[in-house]
């Protein structure tokens, strides 16, 4: 297991330089004069030379390209244009907002897209298959905005069951310290908080879970009807187990495996752009920031968001890859 | 003669498809007595494994279904029986093993795994018991490193120690009728001999009644005590091992033994019986065998012949073994010859 792991993570390498080398390259891929670009039209000559000389793009290309990637090394993402400020401390709670998001809307996605999928395998036809299906088709046609817009409209405004913006109640902010707010809700042992932060969860995850539901639950009903007309869930019918053994423990665990991929991309998807609805929520997530950040030119933000969500994304794949390997004892490379 | 373990009396299993009904086993009636080992040959299609899943109530359904018939289980009639009480039997008193020790086995839990949850779906003892339990049923079946196996997954093993894990778990509860369905059809031969030495053992040690389903004469002539011939969806002949390797009555077994090699061993060419086994059919008229019979006359093709008893549990389903008198005589094929 071990030597797996570090195979995969020597795998990334090759990954993880590609990735830096195009977030490189997105300034200098701007045509005319980066440093023009960023300032707009009107910028006098010396405050292009300025940033020009701050931003190191006298260089020649492989110079800056090393002490891009010497920065990054030391944990160094540059600094914001917009605000001056470190952009590694600055974007932590931003990644932590869609983090936690993301983590919902999953736990969500998974937890009804697995079970719907299972049982509408089990009971193939039936009204409930027939049901969850039709479901799920509309699950993966329905605009995202659309669908969040909605939930605002009844839930927040009409029966004001959860709060429509924010991830908290702003009045009474938290003293973050992972910026994760359940997590620091609990460290603080502030359940009422707690509830309140979870409340506001609730909404957007739905809106941003819905598409991956209806994805895992078709992806899990079709991989289960699969496996269950497989020789070995014959053999465990024929010891005389029951139906919930057979599916449960037999079928599930063998029809996961495609299942899974499916989640670690979606996973993947979510984290990396849920730009609609981080707006529609005022959610302060990493997508809103690289979004505000384009509409300021602030390229070392650009290029820091991009670099982080692609790093996430390889990291959910190696999750995923080392997931297999613990489900599936035939995996050996 | 000993108890009766199973009596199938009339099977009917029917396919209800797209492109109409399919009676897969179309009257079957076969008896399986304690101690015996009745093997069901025919080719491909025939309808054998249809028959076996039959009496397992492990026909997928839809589309099949058993229409009407008997599967009478020592006494008990299993058509009528509920799903919880088939639960209680499989595994228990009646095990199965398939043809493809490949996939039979869940490739994501290990060999101690599947065998530990066959045992304790039907015997309550602990895991602990349970596990030492299996490790001696592998070694009953002959496996090497026993408790080793136990941790492997099935992909560590080759087939015919995957056929072993099946019949050791086919055993487990020390079954009343086991039911092989081609057990060594996908193993080489050498392989092929162990399984069946291992079969015959576990029949004569235990007492275990066998029902053998293969389309090989040679596996019947080593292990069978009787043997019943299928030929789509209907018994055409039924006789001793002996009698049906000898004497074959009916022109489909003689077909059959014809083209067994070994009789042949001079001989370039194999024989084989022409043409292929028919998809079973609703309302079908004639003899099914009769568009590859050689001996088929006009009759063959208006009626369906019956089976004609030819004695103690022998039978063959051919207008042959009627004289001008409408009286049953023996060896059709000598008297058409003359
Ligand atoms: N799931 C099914 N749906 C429709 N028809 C089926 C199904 N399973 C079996 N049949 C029909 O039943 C007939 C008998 O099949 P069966 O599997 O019993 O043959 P067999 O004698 O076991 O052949 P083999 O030697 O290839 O295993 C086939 O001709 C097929 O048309
Ligand atoms: S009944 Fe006719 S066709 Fe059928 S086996 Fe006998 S001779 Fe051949
Ligand atoms: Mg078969």
């Amino acid at each position: 297991m071990v030597s797996y792991i570090i195979r995969r993570l020597l795998m990334m390498v090759p990954v993880l330089i590609g990735m830096t080398l195009i977030t490189f390259s997105i300034v200098h891929l701007i045509p005319g004069n980066p440093a023009q670009v960023i300032l707009g039209e009107t910028a006098n000559q010396t405050a292009i030379a300025n940033l020009e000389e701050s931003m190191g793009l006298n260089e020649p290309y492989l110079t800056q390209y090393g002490i891009y990637v010497k920065d990054l090394l030391q944990g160094d993402l540059g600094t914001s244009l917009r605000s001056n400020a470190e952009i590694s401390t600055e974007i932590w709670p931003y990644i932590a907002a869609t983090f936690e998001l993301t983590i919902f809307a999953m736990l969500f996605a998974i937890f009804i897209g697995v079970n719907a999928g299972i049982i509408s395998a089990w009971k193939q036809n039936s009204w409930f298959d027939f049901l969850a299906m039709l479901f799920a088709l509309i699950g993966v046609s329905i605009p995202v905005f659309w669908l969040a817009l909605m939930e605002q409209w009844i839930f927040a405004q009409e029966l004001g069951w959860f709060p429509a913006y924010g991830r908290q109640d702003n009045r009474d902010p938290i003293a973050p310290i992972t910026y994760l707010y359940v997590l620091d809700s609990f460290i603080h042992l502030d359940f009422s908080r707690a509830g309140t932060i979870l409340k506001h969860l609730i909404l957007p995850s739905i809106a941003l879970g819905t598409i991956p539901m209806a994805i895992i639950a078709r992806m899990t009903r079709s991989s289960m009807l699969e496996v269950m007309k497989s020789d070995y869930i014959r053999t465990v019918r024929a010891k005389g187990s029951g139906q919930f053994l057979v599916i449960y423990k037999h079928a599930l665990k063998n029809a996961l495996i495609p299942v899974l991929t499916v989640i670690g991309l979606q996973t993947g998807v979510l984290l990396g752009g849920a730009i609609l609805t981080e707006t529609i929520f005022s959610w302060p997530g990493i997508g809103r920031y690289v979004f505000e950040a384009i509409s300021y030119r602030d390229y070392p933000v650009i290029q820091s968001g991009i670099l982080v969500v692609a790093f996430i994304f390889v990291i959910i794949n190696l999750v995923v890859d080392i997931l297999y390997k613990i489900i599936d004892p035939r995996i050996n490379y | 003669m000993a108890e009766i373990v199973l009596e199938l009396k009339e099977l009917h299993t029917h396919f209800f498809t797209e492109s109409g009904e399919i009676p897969a086993v179309n009257g079957v009636s076969i008896k399986v007595h304690k101690g015996e080992v009745v093997g069901i040959v025919g080719e491909s299609g025939s309808g054998k494994s249809v028959t076996s899943l039959s009496v397992m109530k492990l026909i997928p359904s839809p589309p099949g279904k058993i229409v009407s018939g008997e599967m009478n289980f020592k006494g008990e009639n299993l058509v009528n029986a509920s799903e919880k009480r088939m639960k209680k039997l499989r595994g228990n008193e009646i095990s199965m093993i398939f043809q493809e020790p490949m996939t039979s086995l869940n490739p994501l839990f290990t060999i101690g795994n599947q065998l530990i949850e066959a045992i304790r779906l039907h015997q309550k003892i602990t895991k602990k018991e349970a596990r030492k339990k299996a490790v001696d049923m592998l070694q009953l079946v002959g496996i090497p490193r026993a408790d080793e196996v136990a941790g492997e997954y099935p992909h560590q093993l080759s087939g015919g120690m995957r056929q072993r894990v099946m019949i050791a778990m086919a055993m487990s509860c020390d079954p009343e009728l086991l039911i092989a369905d081609e057990p060594t059809t996908a193993l080489d031969v050498t392989i092929q001999a162990q399984i069946l030495d291992l079969m015959r053992n576990l029949n004569k040690e235990e007492d275990t009644a066998i029902l053998l389903i293969t389309h090989d004469l040679g596996v019947v002539a080593e292990i069978c005590d009787r043997v019943v011939v299928m030929y789509a969806g209907q018994i055409v002949e039924e006789g001793t091992t002996r009698e049906i390797l000898k004497d074959p009555e009916h022109p489909y077994t003689q077909g059959l033994i014809k083209s067994l090699p070994n009789m042949h061993e001079r001989e370039q060419q194999l024989y084989s019986i022409p043409g292929v086994v028919p998809k079973p059919k609703m309302n079908s008229v004639g003899c099914h065998f009769a568009p590859r019979c050689e001996f088929a006359f006009e009759r063959c093709f208006q009626e369906n012949p019956g089976l004609y008893a030819l004695g103690n549990q022998r039978q063959s389903r051919c207008f042959l073994h009627e004289d001008t008198e409408g009286k049953v005589k023996k060896h059709a094929k000598a008297d058409i010859g003359s």
